[in-house]
């Protein structure tokens, strides 16, 4: 059935790293090779599983950052300062290691447009690591789909992907971008500089009536306020699907 | 608002590995108040096991607690469990 990612036992995995990429001072993306990947679909995720040498095991979800691409996967960590598992990731790994890894999990946040209209993507921080896999998966398959992001981060520096968001928007191919910088702003900088709330839902996204889909992913208070403003605009609440990072998220 | 919330889709590796296929899209009903939405949108905590809520009214409609040998799970909240494959 569409809509579901293969049935079947969902084994462990060896992943050995290729490519460590620093993309901003907190966050990295760790290129994988995973001999026999099955494929995902953009929005999925994987379990990372530590172990360490007397046994002990962590274990910690990410999203997967890349469009479908053969073996290759892109996991885009943000570091944690008091987390277990991510500052190992984004410090200690390095090419030719070889972590534990199973997925591709969760057909529930994938990108799936269906219903006529516009998508509307809403990040918080390294919320946007998924939705940055459905707007690679979107311009690899040429869709013309119409999607929004409105990216929400602490300031300029600290926007993930951000070269690549502005050569997507370059292909005026229906997708486009809208910031808001919460922190901290760049002298002359004309975009939104707040958190988001329900008036600029309302002004960066589209009418109820031409939404498709929503998909919201970041901290919980994040998406919490960002769904209820959605639902206040009048959106249907399953036309928006969530992805909130807990606290141990590190 | 509950800052330790998840959504039910961040235990969709451990529910894979549980009943052996994708259940983030499997659709469940509520015992409580008779919402019907799919697993990976419910409301998740975590703690010693996982609980997993309705968004709608609150009610528990299952609990799984992992152990060094063996899984529980308690379904008591499940009217339905309605799996697409």
């Amino acid at each position: 059935m569409e809509g579901t990612a293969v049935l079947g036992r969902l084994n462990w995995r060896a992943a050995k790293v290729v490519e460590l990429t620093p993309e901003t001072s907190q966050t990295k993306t760790i290129t994988f090779d995973v001999p026999g990947w099955p494929g995902h679909r953009a929005g999925q995720h994987v379990d990372v599983r530590l172990t360490a040498d007397d046994g002990y095991q962590a274990e910690r979800s990410y999203s997967i950052a890349s469009a479908a691409d053969g073996p290759r996967i892109d996991l885009t960590v943000e570091r944690l300062d008091d987390g277990e598992v991510s500052p190992y990731l984004t410090d200690e790994l390095r090419t030719g290691d070889v972590i534990e890894l199973r997925g591709p999990v969760g057909g529930y946040f994938v990108w799936n447009p269906q219903a006529e209209g516009t998508v509307f993507l809403v990040g918080g921080g390294s919320g946007v690591v998924p939705l940055m896999a459905m707007a690679r998966q979107r311009a690899l398959e040429r869709s013309g789909i119409p999607t929004r992001l409105l990216y929400s981060a602490r300031s300029w520096d600290d926007v993930i992907y951000r070269d690549e968001l502005a050569e997507l928007t370059a292909r005026r191919d229906g997708f486009d971008v809208v910031y808001t910088l919460t922190r901290a702003q760049p002298a002359g900088w004309d975009g939104y500089s707040r958190r988001v709330d329900t008036d600029m839902l309302g002004e960066v996204g589209p009418v109820s009536s031409e939404l498709a889909v929503a998909f919201v992913c970041g901290p919980t208070p994040f998406v919490e306020a960002v769904a209820s403003g959605l639902v206040e605009l009048g959106h249907e609440p399953a036309r928006i699907k969530t992805e909130r990072f807990g606290p141990t998220g590190g | 608002m509950d800052a330790l919330m998840l959504d039910g889709n961040a235990a969709a590796g451990l529910l894979h590995e549980i009943f052996g296929s994708e259940m983030t899209t499997a659709v469940g009903t509520c015992d409580g108040c008779g919402t019907a939405g799919e697993v990976g949108g419910v409301h998740l905590y975590r703690g010693a096991g996982l609980a997993f809520r309705c968004p709608h009214c609150g009610n528990v409609l299952m609990k799984i607690v992992v152990g060094d040998e063996r899984v529980w799970v308690d379904f008591r909240g499940l009217r339905a469990l309605q799996l697409n494959g």
